[in-house]
């Protein structure tokens, strides 16, 4: 068969997750024969026993880094891929288990393990473009199916996917939902997170909870301030930027200026 | 004696990572490791500091397949801490929400992950080549389970919409009745996976398991009931503690979990249907009877029948709630903070899932524990894998293989939740 009309490789790959990410392909329930009809799986070990070598064409990769093992591994995976995608928070941001990088990792073991001295693990947990080059990242905790099959599409017919950068309060306004903070006086970081999930939570009369992470250029001082005129206290406002995104750069530090 | 491996490097259709090596000396296993290369998260420790309000959402992250069983778990024990009791429609609610998951995540294991085990195939996406009806129906019934949590909870994974004392928004009574149409169709549809799962080939394969699930008196359990097992345990939930320990063994990121003085137990689909056979629903029982699938199986290979029997379950139970439901007059009911300790076990897909939280009078984690149900699966896994392999050591060694990998399957394995993959080596010695 020649080459260029052979199906393009597929490969998934696990790093620190809870595997919704990668579920969110499965979850496609209308679209995965038609995915799997347009490409070679290559290697998705939670759909698939068949492996097949790279390179790969197209490689997807869920989790953060934490273990010195795995720090390894992502260099192989990108020698071995052409287009490599971050796709979900853990591997875009460092996930909710980058928690541990504003504490003491071991402390963390020993309250978790009883014999801590078997556990192999980073002192932070850290986003995959900390280690190895990324070509395109999708946001997300999780990622939103519909945007996961646009650049799954998109970079297979050699585009870049059309995935706004704008932030969830655009996507309010679209969706037609009342705002939440102006009409309740209910904290949200919409003005500050990054589009994507559809504005879910103000549809659910419930402040976003930044789980796709910052925005492009977040204003998280200015929000901070509207929030504490909501009455929020400053340990709160700490909380409220770190969690599923926690060592993204703006929510990072964002965080950090709210430590007493 | 003359030394042999095999080695397939990582457990497919598992979802997340571990390894299995069997060592064996001549036809005897001396050891089973089943080990969790998972790295370890920490949740129990990043939840302290943390609000109670907190809890659904950031444990819903442990588990990509069942962040529900998570949010209902955490949301149990926290109420169980400040006394509150949430009852009527939003308890109905919650089982509702609960039936979604159970049905989208057996479905996902039976078609996608275990069934391929039993046909020889590789995958779903090969099974659809001989079995495409069978498929194109697993992808419609995962997708009505689906549909059930993103209209309750906001999407499919992670749901945005439970919180401690109820939901934030709960649906109109006219918002669920196209459920209603899909779900008729589901039923429908789980029952023939009924009957085409209990045809399947299965190994002569039994042990004499300690079955343990929650048991309730009016209904099939899943948020609620005390905690029983086919050996005479029955012990009310916030006793959990007293009688299971966890140990933490070398080899794997995760903690094993006992009965005290009695060792390895057996969680999920097969012990809640061999524990609550009777409080399953009329269709249901019918459909188990039809493909003469009876309580007392000890056969873990036929768990995918027990799936696809609560599948069945949670379609006629999901329209039983959608049918009595009128829309409660609050979407939550007042939560007052105060200082306590709470306990909840629910039924997870795979199993009990056991949550703990100690708050301050701020309704600040102190400190938190909670239990997968792999973890508790983990002892019974090695046991069933040391007892197949010493029964069928004459297979060819890839053959054998494969065949361990669908007994690790059986338990439906979420070692993503279980860390706080597998990589499969037989050594013969």
């Amino acid at each position: 068969m020649n080459p260029r009309h052979r199906k393009p490789k597929l490969a998934v790959f696990k790093f620190a997750s809870c595997d919704g990410c990668q579920l969110s392909l499965l979850d496609c329930e209308d679209e995965l024969l038609a995915v799997a009809g347009a490409v070679e799986i290559a290697n998705f070990a939670e759909a698939t026993s068949a492996v097949a070598k790279g390179p790969y064409d197209l490689t997807l990769v869920e989790g953060s880094i934490t273990t010195p093992h795995d720090a390894e591994r992502i260099h192989h995976i990108r020698r071995a891929s052409k287009t490599l995608v971050t796709i979900g928070a853990c591997a875009t941001s460092g996930g909710i288990q980058a928690l541990r990088n504003f504490k003491n990792v071991k402390e963390f073991t020993s309250l978790v393990y009883a014999t801590p001295e078997y556990i192999e693990t980073l002192g932070k947990s850290t986003p995959i473009a900390d280690h190895v080059r990324v070509d395109f990242e999708l946001r997300g905790c999780p990622i939103q199916k519909h945007q996961l099959i646009e650049v799954l599409s998109a970079l297979l017919f050699g585009r870049q996917p059309n995935t706004s950068a704008e932030s969830v309060c655009l996507e309010c306004k679209r969706r037609g939902s009342v705002c939440v903070m102006v009409a309740h006086g209910t904290p949200c970081l919409g003005p500050v997170t990054h589009a994507g999930c559809g504005a879910i939570c103000p549809a659910y009369d419930r402040g976003c909870y930044g789980c796709f992470g910052p925005q492009e250029t977040p204003n998280t001082e200015s929000l901070s301030a509207w929030w504490s005129k909501l009455g929020v206290g400053e340990a709160d406002l700490l909380r409220a930027y770190r969690s599923f995104n926690a060592n993204a750069d703006a929510f990072r530090k964002e965080s950090e200026s709210h430590e007493s | 004696m003359k030394v042999k491996t095999i080695k397939v490097d990582m457990l497919a259709r598992v979802e997340g990572e571990g390894a299995l090596t069997i060592k064996m000396k001549g036809d005897e296993v001396q050891d089973v490791e089943f080990r969790i290369f998972e790295p370890p998260r920490f949740f129990e420790a990043f939840l302290r500091g943390r609000s109670y309000a907190e809890a659904p959402d950031i444990t819903a992250r442990i588990c990509g397949i069942c962040p529900v069983a998570y949010q209902m778990s955490a949301v149990h024990a926290i109420e169980d801490a400040l006394g509150v009791m949430v009852e009527g429609p939003l308890r109905a609610l919650r089982r509702l929400l609960y039936c979604g998951e159970w049905i989208e995540s057996h479905v996902l294991h039976i078609y996608m992950l275990h069934a391929p085990d039993f046909l020889g195939k590789d995958d779903v996406i090969q099974m659809a080549k001989e079995h495409p009806k069978e498929v194109e129906q697993a992808l419609r019934l995962k997708k009505a389970g689906n549909e059930i949590v993103s209209l309750l909870g906001g999407r499919e994974i992670h749901p945005v919409n439970v919180r401690v004392g109820g939901f934030y928004k709960v649906p109109r009574k006219k918002d669920l009745a196209p459920l209603a149409e899909k779900l008729k169709w589901a039923r429908d549809a789980a029952r023939a996976t009924v009957s085409w799962t209990a045809k399947l080939p299965f190994p002569e394969f039994e042990q004499d398991y300690e079955f343990v699930a929650l048991r309730h008196p009016g209904e099939y359990p899943m948020n609620e009931g005390r905690l029983v097992s086919s050996k005479g345990l029955d012990i009310a939930v916030k006793d959990y503690e007293s009688y299971f320990f966890e140990e933490h063994v070398q080899r794997s990121n995760a903690l094993h979990s006992v009965l005290r003085n009695r060792g390895a137990y057996f969680v999920g689909p097969l012990a809640r249907f061999n524990l609550n056979h009777d409080k399953l629903s009329q269709v249901a029982q019918e459909a188990a009877r039809e493909a003469k699938f009876k309580p007392g199986c000890r056969n873990p290979f036929k768990s995918i029948i027990a799936r696809a029997v609560e599948t069945l379950y949670a379609c006629d139970e999901a329209l039983r709630i959608i049918e009595a439901y009128e829309p409660p007059e609050k979407p939550a009911v007042d939560i007052a903070v105060k200082a306590g300790t709470g306990t909840a076990t629910t039924e997870a897909p795979r199993g009990i899932l056991y949550h703990r939280y100690r708050l301050d009078d701020s309704g600040t984690i102190q400190e938190a524990k909670i239990v997968p149900p792999t973890s508790q699966n983990q002892k019974t896994i090695e046991s069933d894998l040391r007892e197949f392999v010493a029964k069928n050591i004459r297979l060819p060694q890839t053959e054998l293989a494969w065949q361990c990998e669908q007994a690790i399957r059986n338990y439906d394995p979420c070692i993503s939740c279980a860390t706080h993959f597998l990589r499969l080596s037989i050594e013969r010695v």
